[in-house]
């Protein structure tokens, strides 16, 4: 249940999130090559604000969600944002999304059905000790 | 610059995110969602290094792809930096020691399958 619910809100705060951001950089205009201050500047216009507050949501839940799912089930099943993006822009940018696009939006309702049939935790918390371990000393170092 | 851009995204996504999966498991599992206990937990994580870590790459991975989306279409960018994926799945087995049965390896490589379609 606690997984179902993260689930649904990472994946909203995530689709919300870029869909707004990339709505209100269209506004703002290319930032390719241009100095940090554009970057600060683009903040300030309304829509990338909220997208930048939506992606900081996504950020916590998905935090919260890696706390106790896997990594290789959290990617897959988020990855419905995918499919979703695809419906918003068909709906409300009135992108044309060819058959090849839909298509690739098949294939990923199709991964997401099969991983959904996975258990969210694979291994025991204290089984994560020796990668750690390992990355410890690589960092350390 | 395009393909610069989304290779820069794709590398910090991947470190970003696999250094958040292993911050939060050594953290360990939230169950409080009381204000009062996520405040614990938040200042738990600013002393974590992985997590640390994490949030820088995911800072560089962020404005990466604010100058890429800024540049290309959105129906470009977010199918072009799906290529975390097959990286992030791989480091997740090596690295986090996931068990990766069957039917998720299946279903990350219709994930992937799926999201090259997209940007194609």
């Amino acid at each position: 249940m606690k997984t179902r619910v993260f689930t649904i809100i990472v994946i909203l705060t995530n689709v919300l999130g870029n869909f707004l951001l990339g709505l209100g950089l269209r506004d703002v205009g290319s930032l390719v090559g241009r100095s940090p201050l554009a970057f600060i500047l683009a903040l300030f216009n309304p829509l990338v604000a909220i997208g930048v507050g939506l992606l900081v949501a996504w950020m916590l839940s998905h935090m919260a969600l890696l706390s106790w799912a896997d990594l290789s089930y959290v990617l897959p099943i988020t990855s419905i944002g995918y499919a979703l993006t695809a419906f918003m822009g068909r709906i409300f940018l009135h992108e044309q999304v060819s058959p090849t696009r839909w298509a690739g939006v098949a294939l990923i309702v199709l991964g997401v059905i099969l991983v959904g049939h996975t258990a969210p935790r694979s291994r025991k918390p204290e089984a994560v000790a020796e990668p750690e371990c390992m990355l410890e000393e690589v960092l350390t170092r | 610059m395009k393909w610069l851009l989304v290779a820069i995204v794709v590398l910090t996504t991947t470190v970003g995110e696999v250094m958040q999966a292993m911050g939060m498991k050594h953290h360990g599992e939230i169950h409080d969602f009381s204000p009062n206990a996520l405040g614990r937990v938040l200042a738990a994580l600013t002393r974590n290094r992985y997590i640390v870590i994490s949030f820088l790459a995911m800072a560089f991975s962020f404005f990466a792809f604010m100058a890429l989306i800024s540049s290309a279409d959105l129906s470009f960018a977010v199918p072009a930096t799906a290529a975390s994926y097959v990286l992030e799945t791989v480091l997740a087995k090596a690295l986090l020691k996931e068990h990766i049965g069957i039917k998720r390896w299946a279903g990350a490589l219709l994930v992937t399958g799926g999201v090259t379609l997209l940007s194609m």
